[in-house]
């Protein structure tokens, strides 16, 4: 278990926050560019000191400034992945993983640097130098140098945000995996929402230096507690079992019931996601529209007005939230209470693995 | 509108080749002028010379001692200039360039004052039975004294270019802060120091004024290469000549073998 109480003036924003994070339990950092959630890394990882505030992993305690303990970062143990993953230019790939090993030996340091490379798919690229090495490549090594050492908490600024899009999913999933494996508190801070949803358990919402809200993803975007958080998520993510169907789509059964049609392939434990945007609401006596193959029956618990939409909060086997244009929402006289089926098209949905 | 773009005014492009050539012209002609008045013989007959190659084993003895003290002492103090920031650092920094642009003969009085005989710490010295004065000690103290703000410059700029996120991965994967300038900070920046290092060596093998006041000009302890020069210069010119040009290639070669090394290296890093 990693604590953290955290107080610090960054230039106008007073940073306050409180975060505690459980092995096997992943804590996203979502929010605005500038909210503070690199800081909050930064004075975990002891790269910044906090004008008062409190660090505990474990049985240690990394700081207390009420007691005056500071403990230099090299004694934290922290796994900390920088934006820019600050591999070093002049050691080569395996040098560099090495580079956190001084207790073992020579031998046993290359040793280890070569298996923890073969572990990461980076055979053959020991000897290769940073420069030399492809955006997911260098991902790759920087998370192998920090998860050599076998850190106390590992900590992630934005893992995925210098890779292009096509290795951005893979190399998402590999870091999922990877969390999953890996029983160490983690944090993930990230700008993007299905970033958040996909590597965390959980999702901390942050906007200029406060915590607003902290769920899993799919009731952040159902129950979000602010039109800020309402805002920020985006996408509804639903979790379930995946398997081939009909018509060469994937059928996801719904954990607590129902189920969605995708049109991307995957088996097993998924997460679905689709845009509040994407999904419209009817009575449940009413006839289905000819394109929608996904129908599920929801009772709606919110209806928050955002600009000159209404994000329509609702539970159904899962929470899940839909956008209306206000006309709608009037019309369907959508109140807390009343029974809605919500549906959407197969070719809406996203596949996320888990 | 987005038109084309009109070709750059050719005189601007004739203005540039012209000041290069002048500037060319002026600063290499009188190097050039050493070894065109020089025959090769009188270069070798002139290291024949007792006086000739007791400056120059002397200046080769006292610039490397002091650039290793410099080495020594100044890239970690650049370091934390160039990493931390303390309350007066900019007035520090100011403080530590200032004999950049000391006059030698004003530097070479500033070390009388400070540890001659007379001066503030001479007494302290003389207690320790440290001479200073026409010793070669004081040779290495003055060349020191000019030619470490070199250093200390090229070190400060080229530790402030490493990024810092370098030096925060290494201490986050559990190295010590001089661990992580050991193996982090200074081969990142190495061929900044090396500049620096050259310019340094250079400026102290140069270096006339502030050890002729200091240490004085005494064959074989205190007479450097610039000093055998001055003392000969009215009787026997063209073994002034011959003991320049020497000087010209140690120097010039000094900046190609650091130029080589680091270039080399950076070669080496590119080629992954």
């Amino acid at each position: 278990m990693l604590a953290a109480e955290l107080e610090l003036q960054i230039g106008e924003i007073e940073l306050q926050i409180k975060l505690d994070v459980r092995q096997g339990c992943p804590l996203a950092l979502a929010g605005p560019s500038g909210a503070g959630k690199t800081t909050i890394l930064r004075l975990i990882a002891g790269l910044a000191t906090p004008r008062s505030g409190r660090i505990a992993c474990g049985a240690e305690v990394w700081l207390d400034t009420r007691a005056g303990i500071r403990v230099e970062p090299e004694r934290r143990s922290c796994g900390y992945v920088s934006q820019d993953y600050a591999l070093f230019p002049h050691l080569s790939a395996w040098r560099n993983v090495a580079y956190g090993l001084r207790e073992h030996n020579r031998r046993e340091r290359r040793r280890l640097a070569l298996e923890q490379l073969e572990r990461f798919g980076l055979c053959g690229r020991e000897n290769a130098r940073p420069a030399a090495l492809s955006g997911g490549e260098r991902q790759r090594v920087a998370l192998a140098r920090a998860l050599a050492r076998r850190p106390r908490a590992l900590l992630l600024d934005e893992p995925l945000s210098a890779l292009d899009p096509r290795t951005r999913a893979s190399a998402g999933r590999q870091i999922a995996a990877i969390l999953h494996e890996s029983q160490v508190p983690a944090i993930i801070v990230t700008h993007d929402f299905h970033d958040a949803a996909l590597l965390g358990e959980q999702v901390a919402i942050i906007d200029r230096g406060k915590l607003i809200q902290r769920a899993p993803a799919g009731e952040l975007a159902a129950a979000p507690t602010s039109a800020f958080v309402a805002d920020f998520t985006g996408a509804v993510v639903l979790t379930g079992t995946a398997r081939p169907g009909a018509d060469r789509l994937t059928v996801v059964a719904l954990d607590g019931g129902g189920e969605v049609l995708c049109t991307s392939h995957g088996t097993g434990r998924v997460a679905v996601s689709v845009f509040p945007w994407e999904i419209t609401l009817r009575r449940p006596d009413s006839p289905a529209g000819e394109s929608a193959r996904n129908h599920l029956r929801a009772t709606v618990v919110s209806v928050t007005t955002v600009g000159n939409r209404v994000r329509v909060g609702l539970t159904g086997p899962q929470p899940l939230v839909a956008e209306v244009t206000e006309a709608a929402a009037r019309q369907l006289q959508l109140r807390s209470g009343k029974l809605v089926t919500a549906s959407w098209k197969a070719t809406a949905t996203r596949l996320l693995a888990l | 509108m987005s038109a084309p773009r009109v070709t750059r005014p050719r005189w601007f492009a004739a203005l540039m080749t012209l000041t290069l050539a002048v500037t060319l012209a002026f600063l290499a002609l009188p190097v050039l002028a050493i070894f065109l008045d020089t025959s090769p013989w009188a270069l070798i007959s002139s290291l024949g010379d007792s006086q000739s190659t007791d400056a120059l084993a002397l200046s080769l003895e006292t610039s490397t001692i002091a650039i290793a003290v410099i080495l020594a002492v100044g890239t970690p103090a650049a370091f934390m200039l160039a990493t931390r920031s303390f309350p007066g650092r900019s007035l520090v920094t100011m403080l530590l360039e200032l004999p950049l642009v000391l006059p030698p003969a004003v530097a070479g009085i500033g070390l009388l004052a400070a540890l001659g005989p007379q001066g503030i710490l001479g007494g302290a010295l003389g207690d320790a039975h440290i001479q200073l004065v026409i010793q070669t000690a004081g040779v290495v103290v003055a060349l020191t004294f000019v030619s470490a703000p070199f250093y200390l410059r090229g070190a400060q700029s080229a530790f402030v270019a490493v990024e810092r996120s370098y030096l925060e991965a290494s201490r986050t994967l559990g190295a010590s802060e001089a661990r992580t300038f050991l193996h982090v900070a200074i081969p990142l920046a190495l061929p900044g120091l090396a500049a620096g290092l050259a310019l340094a060596w250079g400026r102290a093998l140069g270096e006339f004024g502030a050890t002729l006041m200091f240490a004085g000009s005494l064959q074989g302890v205190t007479q450097t290469v610039p000093l055998a020069i001055y003392d000969q210069f009215a009787e026997n010119f063209p073994a002034v000549l011959a003991l320049s040009a020497i000087l010209v290639i140690v120097s010039a070669s000094l900046l190609l073998t650091v130029k080589l090394l680091t270039g080399a290296r950076e070669l080496g890093r590119a080629g992954g």
